[in-house]
């Protein structure tokens, strides 16, 4: 993906413990998957998932974070989740490094600040929140690794 | 990252005369609106598990506590972390079933309570029920169903304020319907 040597984030979801997604945006996917977006997050979630109950089946020892990622030859998947069930999924290219402390952030700084906070927000659907998506947005422009060049 | 954060994990002081008589307001107010006491512990209780559900989160934003892996580190973490956060207050943990699936925090001050006097007349009013609620709330969150109740109250004459938890099962986690 990265050609000319640049890093960056391509899509991010945000799915409840019920599995509805709550969020999704994108940024440098040039290529879609060719199928509705419901039917993606629905995929996705379920892969999400039943990777969880594999790794954990498979751990030798007890499982402290779980499954964090996995990487293709052409992206990165990070994942992290709170003992709520929230679950917070971000592709990059490869170059990014280890996204736990981000996808924490985005969790404790934005979900948590401005929409769980938010008494007038409901929980458990599609988030519909102007502020929450413009300070996602620039969360997600302000990291190191974002470029919106490359991809 | 730092620039994007500009919450301060310590807590914020805020009035606790100005929260306690918030509260009591409350009370008195469902007092009004309710024939009789029980409607009224069972709104409070509703209320208490509204916040709950959403307290949870900000409790896991803001420490730095994960998943527990028995009841009793929950209990530890609700008296030493939880109450501390939110009330001020370190209740003890005690009182444990031989089964260990049930114990009692015992609160030596409730904040809650500061002006309060109980009138004849409201004999059967738990008045800080909205605490239950809050508790059940939040942990069901933590896929964990959990009963919360007032067993003693200093309210009501008693030595102490007890709240006694009792674990009823864990949540299991299911696909949503559908899917593979």
């Amino acid at each position: 993906m990265d050609v000319h040597g640049q890093m960056t984030v391509h899509n991010l979801y945000i799915f409840d413990r019920n599995g509805t997604c709550l969020h999704y945006s994108e940024w440098n996917r040039k290529k879609q998957a060719g199928i509705s977006k419901e039917e993606e997050f629905k995929l996705m979630y379920g892969m999400l998932f039943s990777i969880r109950s594999f790794v954990s089946k498979m751990s030798p020892l007890d499982m402290k974070d779980g499954f964090l990622a996995f990487q293709t030859s052409r992206y990165k998947l990070h994942y992290y989740e709170t003992p709520t069930g929230v679950k917070v999924v971000m592709n990059t290219d490869l170059g990014v490094p280890n996204c736990r402390d981000i996808l924490h952030q985005i969790y404790s700084t934005l979900y948590v600040e401005y929409i769980v906070k938010n008494p007038l927000c409901p929980l458990g659907e599609t988030l519909q929140s102007e502020l929450f998506n413009s300070r996602l947005e620039s969360f997600i422009r302000a990291l190191p690794f974002f470029s919106a060049r490359a991809g | 990252m730092s620039r994007q954060s500009n919450r301060t994990t310590e807590s914020k002081k805020m009035n606790s005369e100005l929260f306690t008589l918030t509260y009591g307001a409350l009370v008195t107010q469902l007092c009004k609106d309710y024939e009789n006491d029980e409607e009224v512990n069972k709104q409070l209780d509703k209320m208490g598990y509204n916040i709950g559900v959403r307290l949870i989160e900000d409790f896991l934003a803001r420490s730095s506590v994960g998943r527990c892996h028995d009841f009793r580190e929950t209990a530890d973490v609700i008296a030493k972390v939880a109450f501390k956060m939110y009330l001020g207050i370190t209740p003890s943990v005690t009182n444990w079933s031989p089964a260990g699936d049930e114990f009692s925090l015992i609160l030596e001050s409730n904040p809650l309570v500061d002006f309060v006097e109980l009138p004849d007349n409201h004999s059967n009013l738990v008045y800080s029920n909205l605490l239950c609620g809050v508790l059940r709330g939040a942990l069901e969150m933590v896929q964990m169903a959990v009963d919360v109740r007032f067993a003693q109250d200093t309210l009501r004459g008693d030595n102490v304020t007890e709240i006694r938890m009792k674990f009823i099962k864990r949540i299991e986690e299911n696909l949503p319907a559908g899917d593979e």
